[in-house]
């Protein structure tokens, strides 16, 4: 069989090619995207069609032992949602958080083909890549918690920079991690030690520590930056949810100082009121903010009214959630590494601060000047599953639509945003840069998000129809690194997908300082905690760029 | 490499769900023997030590030697051909070999279960229900300054749990180690663990539920009447000083074994526990953790519930994963008489099922995988011999904690690991079924 496939007559857009709904051929060979292939290669006519690169999403929980125990948590979710086996491709089940192999069908279903996990306690690495194995057809990475490690915090305490850069090298090679993310920076410590309380300023000191969030946040983003990640320090900010916390995102962000970083579900993030109080929407600040600082990049964390699924290493918050809805909840320690914390939830039309929050997501989206630095998720589960993109979409480019859906929920949220003021409607060109080149791009992911010659042949076709939603929710083609997965909608052979990975250079030394404190902290082998290169046989390691 | 002995550091071992990874190894000249197991615990060491490459056929197919070839063809045929089959067992096996299981039966539109079905199901169960708040052991290591054990007998079943993770080890929050934490033992009568107790509370049979409930009422601070201990055992004075404590302790935890989860009141016992100790997070940090018994138990349920969604009692019948406990759970799918088929991996239900599910086991055609013969082997249409993991076979396995680790295996077998025989069965199945890629010419 040639691997060589053309797609003519398509609409193609290509943001990062500048390509804008143009009728145009894409050829594809090996598994890449290339110039030109012979006259009788295998051909989709894709008239009537788009052409996408496959969807990228920057942020969500898809893989490793707190996604696991959320599927376990929840057999209500999975009865009325089944997947079944379609031949050799596995049967599985859904909800919120769908079994692994469903997780993968349901990506690529959607046209997204790279997908990344964005809370990892190194210890529990290897849980993750198994079952990122199990997660088929898209490629895949993840990001390691490090802003609550307690060997990095010691070393930051003591000023021991050089060590504290080595040994955030020496983790991500361990863990065979993506990137570095930062969750509630601080917050663990007295969460763990202080009968559950935690930080609420950036600079506070921090218990047990001579630390503040502050330098944390700061120490991250400058050692990711100067070891050249193709992404920088993603950060789950502190106080998320929090009335008021937009002013401790502002302040998180300007402790970057010009240097690259990337906020997580700001939506969470952009509230302002009082503590214990309503929220109101600062999605305006917010923006503003961003407009203004090129060196800062976001995701949403749209909320999608339905069922979701709290999943977070922010074990503080799960726990203030779980006594407003008194719901089932799970709260599991990391040792040395992190928290988290797990609930089951659900986004209501009806009620003020849901509807707010839908509110506000949308704000973000609308009022950012640059698509290339407000990028789209659902911090999935969090926000709703990833199974509500499509109608996400139709929410941007549909202002009708919009404005029903809009009625449809708590009108005082509503009207307190300026949400029916926004006249905007996002163009396919637009939805292309926030679901795909832009992730990409702030990833550093050279060989995604477009269409241009020596790019993983990784391509979605659409029906082009009115109703956006109905058109994003289900792909016609779907081509993974050169490979039907999908053709003409059904599915075709299976693909496992790549678990991508970097590999910053360190001094071999650090290990010789990191060893001692796993002795004392930690209860595995120092020898038997490092990924080894078994777990990735099918990996691509990302290079580390040199320094902008 | 003949001639010279050779060590393996931090070896893990798998006998126990504390899977110690400390041990080092050391294998005699001729590579077929572990002579010395240091750090290994008593089970431990019998688990190394003892270990043999014995002379059994590679496959048994009715009783007679067969080669892997054909071992694998009539395993496959035998399952393909069921209208129920049922595989079981999997806590003592790579995670690895596991999810080719999982493959086999989601291909058959079979069963799968785990001894996680007869050991802590209810856990899983209450866990639905209810949640749990949990952490690693090294957390508990580093900050547990009050300890129970509810139903269990670590000193015994799990001989290293005190001295790595729980009671002994000090650490730079408990610089005394045991002696900066309160240690209390909950159970029906004295036993090797309660010795070292601080706190031991002997308990009526059968009361788990209602001591657990009172204690819960308390900790909210509501009020009890004195014939708690009429019920119970436990005086209300004692029951209020014990609340207390754990309502002012810094970083508590309280382990469960089978004492409480194969007693009366099973999940509600559990869920009873979790919740308390949920409860107790008002006041202070407060964990819970099962101690689960198989090495690799805790990766069972992992590899099951991230295929399918649930952790163990599965059914594909309709082609995708279902869950009921009690239905699909295999001592029950065996007892009703239901299953037409039975794969057993590393596992002896012949021995220790009821006597309706072992008549049943002997109506129907068994296959096995063990490194040793096994009660149930004794009856199976196909019996494998495979190498034994951890010892000989690599992978990965997972802590009770959820740590996953990888295995640093002594010396090789020459019998094939489960792993390989599985996933060996798959694909013939696959074959027997139709079961293939759906390769479309590439043009639309
Ligand atoms: S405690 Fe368990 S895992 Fe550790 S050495 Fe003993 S038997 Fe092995
Ligand atoms: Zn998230």
């Amino acid at each position: 069989m040639s691997s060589a496939i053309r797609i003519k007559n398509g609409k193609v857009y290509d943001p990062l090619n500048g390509i804008d709904g143009e009728i145009k051929d894409i050829c594809v060979k090996d598994g890449k995207i290339v110039d030109s292939v012979p006259d009788d290669s295998p051909c989709i006519d894709a008239h009537g069609m788009v052409v996408l690169p496959g969807g990228v999403d920057i942020h969500c929980h898809i893989a490793g032992h707190k996604v696991n125990m959320a599927r376990k948590f929840q057999p209500e979710s999975k009865r009325h949602d089944v997947s079944p086996r379609v031949n050799e491709l596995r049967s599985g089940t859904g909800g919120s958080v769908p079994s692994t192999f469903t997780t993968g069908y349901r990506y690529a279903t959607l046209g997204y083909t790279t997908a990344m996990e964005a809370a990892v306690p190194p210890l529990g690495a290897r849980h993750t890549i198994e079952e990122l194995h199990d997660t088929p057809v898209i490629d895949k990475g993840f990001y390691i918690l490090l802003a609550n490690n307690v060997c990095l915090n010691q070393l930051l305490e003591k000023g021991r920079m050089a060590e504290f850069k080595e040994a955030v090298a020496w983790w991500l090679n361990a863990a065979k991690g993506y990137g570095v993310k930062l969750v509630n920076p601080g917050g663990d410590e007295p969460w763990k030690g202080n009968r559950n309380s935690n930080v609420h300023n950036l600079d506070e000191q921090i218990r047990g520590f001579d630390l503040t969030p502050r330098k944390i946040i700061k120490a991250l983003i400058d050692t990711t930056n100067d070891l050249g990640l193709p992404h920088p320090a993603h950060i789950h900010c502190n106080n998320l949810g929090h009335s008021g916390n937009y002013t401790t995102t502002i302040e998180t962000m300007k402790t970057a100082e010009g240097r690259r970083v990337h906020i997580t579900h700001i939506q969470f993030h952009s509230y302002g009121g009082e503590v214990g109080k309503n929220p109101t929407s600062k999605a305006k600040e917010i923006s503003d903010f961003i407009n203004n600082n090129p060196n800062v990049s976001a995701d949403v964390g749209q909320v999608m009214f339905g069922d979701a699924t709290i999943m977070t290493g922010d074990a503080p918050l799960t726990w203030q959630l779980r006594n407003m809805t008194n719901k089932k909840w799970i709260n599991a320690d990391t040792e040395c590494e992190s928290g988290c914390g797990i609930l089951p939830f659900s986004y209501q039309e009806h009620i003020y601060t849901h509807a707010l929050q839908w509110a506000i997501g949308l704000e973000l989206f609308l009022m950012a000047k640059d698509p290339w630095r407000m990028v789209l998720s659902t911090d999935h589960p969090n926000g709703g599953s990833f199974m509500n993109y499509p109608k996400l979409i139709r929410l941007l480019m549909d202002k009708q639509f919009r404005k029903e859906q809009a009625a449809l929920a708590n009108q005082k949220a509503i009207n307190s945003t300026s949400l029916l003021d926004l006249e905007r409607e996002m163009s396919m060109y637009e939805i292309a840069i926030i679901s795909r080149a832009a992730p990409a791009k702030l990833l550093g992911l050279d060989n995604k998000g477009h269409l241009g010659v020596g790019g993983d042949a990784d391509i979605t076709l659409y029906d082009d129809q009115e109703d956006k939603e109905a058109m994003f929710n289900a792909a016609r083609y779907v081509i993974k690194s050169g490979r039907f997965f999908i053709k003409d909608y059904e599915f075709c052979s299976d693909y496992q997908g790549r678990i991508l990975h970097v590999e910053p250079e360190y001094d071999r030394a650090i290990t010789q300082k990191i060893k001692p404190f796993f002795e004392d902290y930690y209860t595995i082998q120092f020898e038997n905690y490092p990924v080894d290169d078994s777990y990735v046989h099918d990996g691509e390691v990302v290079p580390t760029k040199s320094l902008s | 490499m003949s001639g010279s002995s050779k060590v393996i550091e931090n070896a893990i071992c798998t006998f126990c769900g504390c899977v110690c990874d400390d041990i080092e190894l050391t294998v005699d000249s001729g590579g077929k023997h572990i002579t010395q197991a240091k750090n290994a615990c008593v089970l431990g060491k019998s688990w190394f030590l003892e270990h043999k490459v014995e002379d059994f056929p590679v496959a048994l197919i009715d009783g007679k030697e067969a080669s892997l070839e054909e071992a694998v063809y009539a395993a496959a045929e035998v399952l393909a051909n069921a209208k129920f089959p049922t595989i079981y067992g999997l806590s003592d096996t790579t995670c690895e070999a596991q999810k080719q299981a999982v493959a086999i039966a989601d291909y058959l539109n079979g069963n799968i279960d785990t001894t996680t079905s007869v050991c802590h199901g209810p856990t899983g169960m209450a866990f639905q229900g209810v949640g749990e708040s949990t952490a690693s052991l090294g957390e508990i290591k580093n900050r547990a300054d009050f300890v129970m054990y509810w139903g269990g007998n670590p000193a015994e079943a799990h001989p290293r749990h005190f001295e790595r993770y729980a009671v002994n080890p000090k650490s730079p929050w408990m610089p005394n180690g045991k002696e900066d934490r309160t240690i209390a033992m909950v159970d029906i009568r004295p036993t090797q663990s309660s010795l070292i107790a601080d706190i031991f509370l002997q308990i009526k049979p059968g009361s788990d539920f209602e001591l657990l409930w009172a204690m819960r009422a308390l900790v909210k601070g509501r009020a009890l009447d004195r014939t708690v201990e009429e019920r119970t055992g436990i005086s209300l004075d004692r029951l209020e000083a014990l609340v207390q404590q754990m309502k002012d302790c810094q970083f508590g935890v309280l382990f469960f074994g089978m004492g409480l989860t194969m007693t009366r009141g099973r999940h509600f016992n559990v869920g009873a526990l979790l919740q308390l100790v949920t409860d107790l997070n008002d006041f202070t940090h407060f964990v819970s953790m099962p101690t689960r018994g198989h090495g690799n138990v805790t990766g069972a349920d992992n590899v099951v519930a991230w295929q399918t969604g649930y952790n163990f009692g599965v059914n594909f019948n309709r082609g995708y994963p279902r869950f009921n406990p009690g239905e699909f759970t295999t001592a029950d799918v065996l007892g009703r008489g239901e299953a037409d088929a039975l794969c057993v991996i590393a596992s002896d239900p012949g021995s220790n099922f009821s006597a309706k599910a072992i008549e049943h086991i002997k109506l129907i055609p068994v296959i096995t995988l063990d490194p040793k013969p096994t009660v149930t082997s004794q009856h199976a249409k196909v019996a494998f011999t495979t190498a034994t993991y951890g010892i000989n076979v690599p992978g990965t396995v997972y802590r009770m904690d959820n740590v996953p680790l990888s295995l640093r295996p002594a010396f090789d077998s020459p019998f094939p690991s489960d792993e390989v025989v599985l996933r060996a069965i798959k694909e013939r199945i696959c074959e027997l079924r139709g079961i293939t890629p759906n390769h479309k010419p590439a043009a639309a």
